[in-house]
């Protein structure tokens, strides 16, 4: 049923975005948060972005102090929450999903992952089939644990840069990630905005010389406009709230839709061309 | 002239000395203090706390700057602030002898001007125009709001929607001060919110913005710098009560929220092992209930807020909900030097209920004329504890935060004198004069949980209120501590 599954085979993260380039675009990634509006209906809900062309998906980790996100995602992880999610329903979340063909990583706020242990967090999310992490408020200088632990079980290593970030700190934190970098396009909190800011083109122009790694741009993207727009110069389109948004007026069937048209959106920008 | 061997008096302490020399105890390059601390902070906020690194460290061994912030103290805050002997109220804490060291007389009524004041320079030396802070009990707010008046810059205060309504008053002071004070909707409605608010302000505004933290929490430099602006306190008192008592004091006792209060009045003992360094956190309706905000007591390592520290959380690393009756520490985290204090057993915690609490608020009010702020109501009762513990040759030194203008309404309500839904400044009078507070006894035997009060133990001070020994205790006080909302004589 779907018109371009994410790469099913790909074992890694590099894997999806070397799959996409070889398809001649960047990638599509697609967030929501674990057990929004519950545990069974996330899982229903990322596969239906699987389906509609989201090539990483990245699962949420519903969090009670979340201060980079804004009302959207916010309000989606207290429902969660409320719902009763619990951190391990990230792991079936994920097995699930990534059984109904989708690649995952996770993505979390660090006290969770701490209070869990960060080494038996990475081992029961590799024993899922996760393929990483990306981790909002965790910089590189207090990741020595995340270092080891994402090391010794193959995880990706996904930390954010911003546009308040010095050139030494671009330098150093994409030096620390693997699998690829996430660009904050804006300063400011998760939420769908109306236009790209140019200041995205910029902290992507900034990053380049600094890494190989694929290079995602996230924080406002809401239409496939957008998505072309900023696939014109990032390796991956990430997008977020809308997709909440859509979640919550449509269930999967609107999930899927806007994957569609977010997909066609990175399809028709083609590669990434330098900045 | 800062070893402990040739001291100045007290007259001649000022902020700058906090300030300027190291204290000896200082976090690594990265903020450290042992295992707690850091930055645990999205990357977008790490050139911001970069720069404000460097500002502090350019600032504090600048003299003009020190100057600056000397001056307002000495003139504007009106430091050094007083120590008082409070000796009726040492009778009810077995003969010890209390001394307050009075942050409540410091201008706009608590400790958070010695921060406030500092950072607020500081803002203006980075260039920029625009404050935030985010405020519990609205000491903060009101401080920040106060110094933004003063220093010509924009302020928006981040305050939790119950909060406002517990410390109207102080809404009102910001506003008159012409901040704007913005009530958060999210979460538990309280300071941890708030905090969380400010936070998403800051990282979209941070080219243009101060965030002033209130307290000792969040990623480093702040819990640093803050414990710098407020090291004056403990100086000074250090001072005062050798020159008071010829000696120093057998404890020290402060209150609890994120530590700011606290660790600026323990920091000039740290290096004196015989001074006991007590730390009183809001017990709520007791530890047992689950209603408290006792993070060091009960909580566990985590990060929150910026910094690696003690928080409550459950098993998911999901932040607790804190509760207290005060507003000013009623938050599930505290700053990490008090988290590596404990670890060392430098310092101790223990928690303290509401009960406690607003009995030895009501006894410091009739025994010596000192409406105390609730936050600062723990200290005082932590300290009567200590000295039945110690007996009468201690000498204990309260760090008696604020004053409790702010409060006039939760503790009426409290004391019965007034409905749930009436406040303090529309009743007409005639329930507040026949209000009771029939004194405590204040935890007569260690009991440090009891909820109850008057249930056991001496009842210390048979005359108690204004009009007289005798009076009936009309709406008596002896109501279940731990029904807290809806208690009504
Ligand atoms: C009077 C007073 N004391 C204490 C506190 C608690 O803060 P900290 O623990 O940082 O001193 C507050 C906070 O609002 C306060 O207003």
């Amino acid at each position: 049923m779907s018109e371009r599954a994410s790469d099913p085979s790909a074992r890694s993260v590099a894997d999806v975005f070397a799959s996409c380039r070889a398809e001649g675009r960047g990638a599509l990634v697609g967030y929501l948060p674990a057990g929004y509006p519950t545990v069974d209906e996330a899982v229903e809900l990322l596969t239906a972005m699987a389906e509609g062309g989201c090539d990483l998906l990245e699962v949420g980790v519903p969090y009670s102090d979340p201060v980079m996100d804004g009302p959207t995602i916010q309000a989606a992880a207290d429902t969660a929450l409320r719902n009763g999610f619990r951190l391990r329903d990230v792991f079936s979340t994920v097995e699930r999903v990534t059984a109904a063909g989708g690649n995952c990583v996770v993505m979390t706020y660090f006290n969770p992952v701490l209070r869990y242990g960060v080494d038996r967090f990475a081992a029961d999310l590799a024993a899922a089939g996760g393929l990483g992490v990306i981790t909002p408020d965790l910089i590189p200088d207090e990741a020595d644990e995340w270092f080891a632990a994402s090391d010794k079980y193959g995880l990706s290593r996904t930390f954010l840069v911003s546009p308040s970030s010095t050139d030494e700190r671009i330098a150093s934190t994409t030096a620390a990630a693997s699998g690829f970098v996430y660009a904050t396009s804006i300063m400011g909190v998760t939420g769908a905005r109306d236009s790209v800011n140019s200041a995205a083109a910029e902290i992507v122009r900034r990053t380049r010389p600094h890494t190989s790694l694929p290079i995602g741009v996230g924080l406002g993207v809401r239409n496939g406009d957008q998505a072309a727009e900023i696939a014109g110069f990032a390796d991956g389109v990430i997008v977020g709230s809308a997709f909440v948004s859509a979640a919550e007026r449509g269930g999967p069937s609107a999930v899927r839709a806007l994957a569609q048209e977010l997909a066609a959106g990175v399809a028709r920008a083609g590669l990434p061309q330098p900045a | 002239m800062s070893s402990s061997t040739s001291v100045p008096p007290s007259s001649q302490v000022t902020a700058s000395q906090g300030i300027e020399t190291p204290s000896g105890h200082e976090p690594d390059a990265r903020g450290h203090f042992g295992r707690y601390g850091g930055r645990w902070v999205p990357e977008a906020l790490v050139a911001a706390l970069e720069e404000l690194e460097t500002a502090y460290e350019k600032a504090r061994h600048d003299p003009e700057f020190l100057a600056e912030l000397d001056r307002l103290h000495r003139d504007y805050t009106g430091r050094p602030s007083p120590l008082t002997d409070v000796p009726k109220l040492s009778q009810h804490a077995g003969g010890a002898r209390i001394l307050l060291k009075r942050e409540d007389l410091n201008h706009t009524g608590s400790h958070k001007i010695n921060n406030v004041l500092g950072q607020a320079l500081l803002t203006k030396r980075m260039g920029k125009k625009r404050v935030i802070a985010e405020t519990g009990a609205g000491q903060h707010g009101v401080a920040t709001a106060t110094a933004c008046a003063l220093l010509d810059l924009e302020c928006v205060v981040y305050m939790g929607e119950v909060d406002t309504r517990r410390q109207a008053l102080n809404v009102a002071r910001m506003r008159l001060l012409g901040a704007t004070v913005i009530p958060v909707k999210t979460g538990s409605r309280t300071l941890k919110d708030a905090i969380n608010e400010a936070l998403r302000d800051w990282v979209t505004n941070v080219d243009s913005t101060h965030y002033l933290l209130g307290t000792v929490a969040g990623p480093h430099p702040f819990p640093q710098m803050v414990r710098d602006f407020h090291r004056v306190i403990g100086l000074e008192a250090r001072a005062q009560v050798r020159e008071r008592t010829g000696r120093l004091p057998t404890a020290v006792a402060a209150c609890v929220g994120g530590g700011s209060n606290a660790i600026g009045i323990f920091h000039a003992f740290i290096d004196d092992p015989g001074v006991r360094l007590v730390g009183f956190e809001p017990g709520g309706d007791g530890v047992a209930t689950g209603r408290h905000g006792a993070t060091l007591s009960e909580g566990s390592p985590g990060a929150l807020h910026g910094a690696f520290s003690y928080l409550l959380q459950d098993e998911d690393g999901q932040t607790a909900e804190s509760y207290s009756i005060s507003a000013g520490l009623d938050y599930p985290g505290v700053g990490p030097e008090h988290a590596l204090l404990k670890d060392l057993g430098r310092a101790e915690y223990q928690p303290v209920t509401d009960a406690e609490a607003m009995d030895a608020f009501s006894l410091l009010c009739r025994t010596e004329g000192i409406i105390p702020a609730i936050e600062s109501a723990h200290a005082v009762a932590g300290a009567l504890r200590l000295g039945k513990e110690l007996g009468p040759d201690a000498v204990i030194l309260v760090n008696l935060s604020g004053r409790g203008d702010k409060d006039v309404d939760t503790a009426a309500k409290w004391f019965g004198m007034i409905g749930q839904d009436e406040s303090a400044e529309a009743a007409d009078g005639t329930a507040i004069a026949e209000g009771e507070l029939a004194t405590p006894t204040v935890g007569a035997e260690g009991e440090r949980a009891t909820p109850t009060v008057g249930a056991e133990g001496e009842l210390a001070t048979p005359t108690v209120g204004a009009e007289g020994a005798t009076q009936q205790r009309a709406g008596s006080f002896a109501h279940p501590g731990s029904q807290t909302e809806g208690i009504q004589a």
